[in-house]
């Protein structure tokens, strides 16, 4: 079944995007990404004397795997915004996942930073792919001024909480008209497929894959948990029951 | 003169231009960005900018994260 994802003009076969941090080398994070099948994968950018891990870009363009550079660790808009430019600068696109977190303890997302920062974003010709929080208004405000997708957590990044607030999640899904990628806290594989039955077009994960005991293994999971999520919304399931209805036909 | 350059204060020749301090960090060949006081230097204008006394140069590349 044809079913591309469709991010700003470009299709995806994969609906999963992942994160290349928390992986305890290349070769891990390799077989990792390989088995999910992603075919966009988030990058940071650091000082380069500070950087010690390197060889990831070469890494992703040996898989034909998209980059898609983040703002991770800005906690003002105008650190984002910088941070950005130079992404672009020196990786040659104009994709950007884009965060701006409040604190450290809960990586939370800072609304204010964050729609300013998209605003300018997408003003200066960047496709922009915001890390939000699970707020409905916010999400419809980050769309209506431009942005290329939503991406809701589900729970703070790296807990591996999953989906606090699926009503949430759902509201979001309802009403957006660009995709909704669910991002940050899923644990596991049947997070990643709630949130595709809640309607979210993609899942973005990093830590359930890259830390997990086995992340070759549960690079797999999250495939088969973002397929076999994505089919059942498509098939539409079944209205939930109070009381129990026979499947078999009567006596 | 003095630069800040990733953060750290470094005697600079005068004159010394951006490509050179990007040699200076040990960037890589690809995948390297530049900021001058704040506002990103395009690749082509490394050779041709100056960093001034007092500057702040930060050099970036792409790691893993996310």
């Amino acid at each position: 079944m044809d079913d591309p994802l469709i991010i700003a003009g470009r299709e995806f076969r994969s609906r999963l995007i992942t994160g290349t941090g928390g992986a305890a080398n290349l070769s891990v994070l390799e077989r990792a990404l390989v088995a999910s099948g992603t075919e966009l994968t988030t990058v940071a950018m650091r000082r380069v004397d500070a950087a010690g891990q390197t060889g990831v870009l070469e890494l992703l363009r040996r898989l034909g795997i998209e980059v898609l550079p983040n703002t991770a660790g800005c906690r003002t808009s105008a650190e984002a915004v910088l941070t950005a430019q130079l992404a672009r600068e020196a990786l040659e696109t104009n994709w950007v996942k884009l965060e701006v977190v409040h604190d450290e303890e809960t990586l939370l997302p800072d609304p204010v930073e964050l729609l300013d920062a998209a605003e300018r974003l997408v003003d200066d010709g960047f496709v922009v792919l915001p890390y939000t929080n699970d707020d409905p208004v916010l999400a419809l405000k980050l769309q209506d001024i431009g942005c290329a997708t939503v991406m809701p957590l589900g729970s703070p990044i790296g807990t591996g909480l999953g989906i606090r607030n699926p009503h949430n999640i759902e509201l979001i899904t309802s009403r957006a008209t660009v995709p909704v990628v669910l991002d940050a806290g899923i644990g596991t594989a049947s997070d990643a497929a709630l949130a595709m039955e809640l309607g979210c077009s993609a899942v973005l994960l990093a830590t359930a894959v890259t830390r997990a005991q086995d992340p070759e293994r549960m690079g797999a999971a999250m495939r088969c948990a973002v397929e076999g999520g994505r089919l059942a919304r498509l098939a539409g399931r079944i209205p939930q029951r109070f009381w129990a209805q026979a499947s078999s036909p009567g006596l | 003169m003095k630069a800040q350059v990733n953060g750290t204060s470094r005697d600079l020749a005068e004159g010394t231009s951006i490509a050179a301090v990007v040699a200076l960090v040990g960037a890589p060949a690809k995948g390297v960005a530049v900021a001058l006081d704040g506002a990103v230097v395009p690749r082509a204008l490394w050779e041709k900018t100056i960093v001034p006394d007092g500057g702040v140069v930060e050099v970036l590349t792409a790691v893993q994260g996310g």
